[in-house]
């Protein structure tokens, strides 16, 4: 769908409503009320898991709090963008529609499509490198990779590399990611 | 930012207070896969109708491959750390 609207937008092929209008304001809109739904149904599987195994909620934690150190490292190299700027890329933790339009929203769509490759690349990664990540990293390594990926596209590879036992803290880690994604990512570009 | 966070805690008090109707819990997943769709497809168009993203392709891809890997290899970091403070014993006995 984006790399259609990438080619349409190139061409110019299109009716004058869809250029001018803010269509994707309300649709957003939208979509935030829909995905509240989602995580307000899905509050009570959570805390299910919780009771069954105190210390798997450290693993979604300290795939955030890694992910937004190893940005924050990674915005010294990059000058174009700030720090809060590269630490929201990042915690969009793979799950790139939701925070691609997020950020473009909230900072344009220059960082928009900087999230979209870099989450999207996130999720190839660990798609291709978990086995390896596993063997050096530790058995939480294709989870930690993976981040909200984990519970769904990234959870075959994960379970395969990693044993079947784990595939229940990649999915709890992947859950919690992904409902801390719309939390985060407008957190960190407006407060920081 | 204010409508969303509203917008996002309506949603919410419903999904948890209807979340045992598994017809509307699965039309709210299909809508937001939709709009995500949707939402995608504007933001292509944005991006196909802005010069400056297409022109600085390169650099925007180097800088997001940068970030990927500074956010995988710290969150692979804390995975090792949390590994072996936490689950090794438990695991491998």
């Amino acid at each position: 769908m984006f790399i259609l609207g990438v080619v349409l937008g190139l061409y110019k092929f299109l009716p004058d409503f869809l250029i001018t209008n803010d269509f994707s304001k309300y649709s957003l809109y939208a979509l935030m009320f829909f995905v509240g739904i989602g995580i307000g149904a899905d509050a009570d599987a959570l805390s299910i898991i919780r009771k069954t195994k105190i210390k798997i909620i450290l693993v979604p934690f300290c795939v955030i709090f890694g992910s937004l150190l190893g940005a924050a490292i990674t915005s010294f190299f990059i000058s174009e963008i700030s720090m809060a700027e590269t630490m929201a890329v990042a915690a969009g933790f793979g799950y790139y529609s939701l925070s691609s339009i997020f950020i473009t929203e909230i900072s344009g769509e220059t960082l928009g499509v900087i999230a979209l490759l870099s989450n999207i690349s996130r999720e190839i990664i660990t798609l291709l490198a978990t086995p390896f990540f596993v063997k050096y990293f530790g058995k939480l390594g294709g989870i930690a990779s993976g981040g909200a990926t984990s519970m769904d596209t990234c959870l075959p590879i994960i379970s395969e590399s990693t044993g079947k036992e784990w595939a229940i803290i990649a999915v709890f880690s992947g859950v919690v990611l992904t409902i801390f994604v719309p939390f985060l990512v407008p957190f960190l570009l407006t407060f920081i | 930012m204010i409508p969303v966070l509203l917008l996002m805690t309506i949603g919410f008090i419903l999904g948890y207070v209807l979340r045992n109707k598994t017809k509307f819990i699965q039309f709210s997943n299909k809508a937001t896969t939709l709009i995500i769709y949707l939402l995608l497809f504007l933001l292509g168009i944005g991006v196909g109708l802005n010069e400056t993203i297409i022109s600085n392709m390169d650099t925007i891809g180097l800088q997001a491959i940068l970030i990927t890997f500074g956010a995988v290899l710290g969150s692979l970091i804390f995975a090792y750390i949390t590994y072996k403070l936490f689950f090794i014993q438990k695991n491998e006995k």
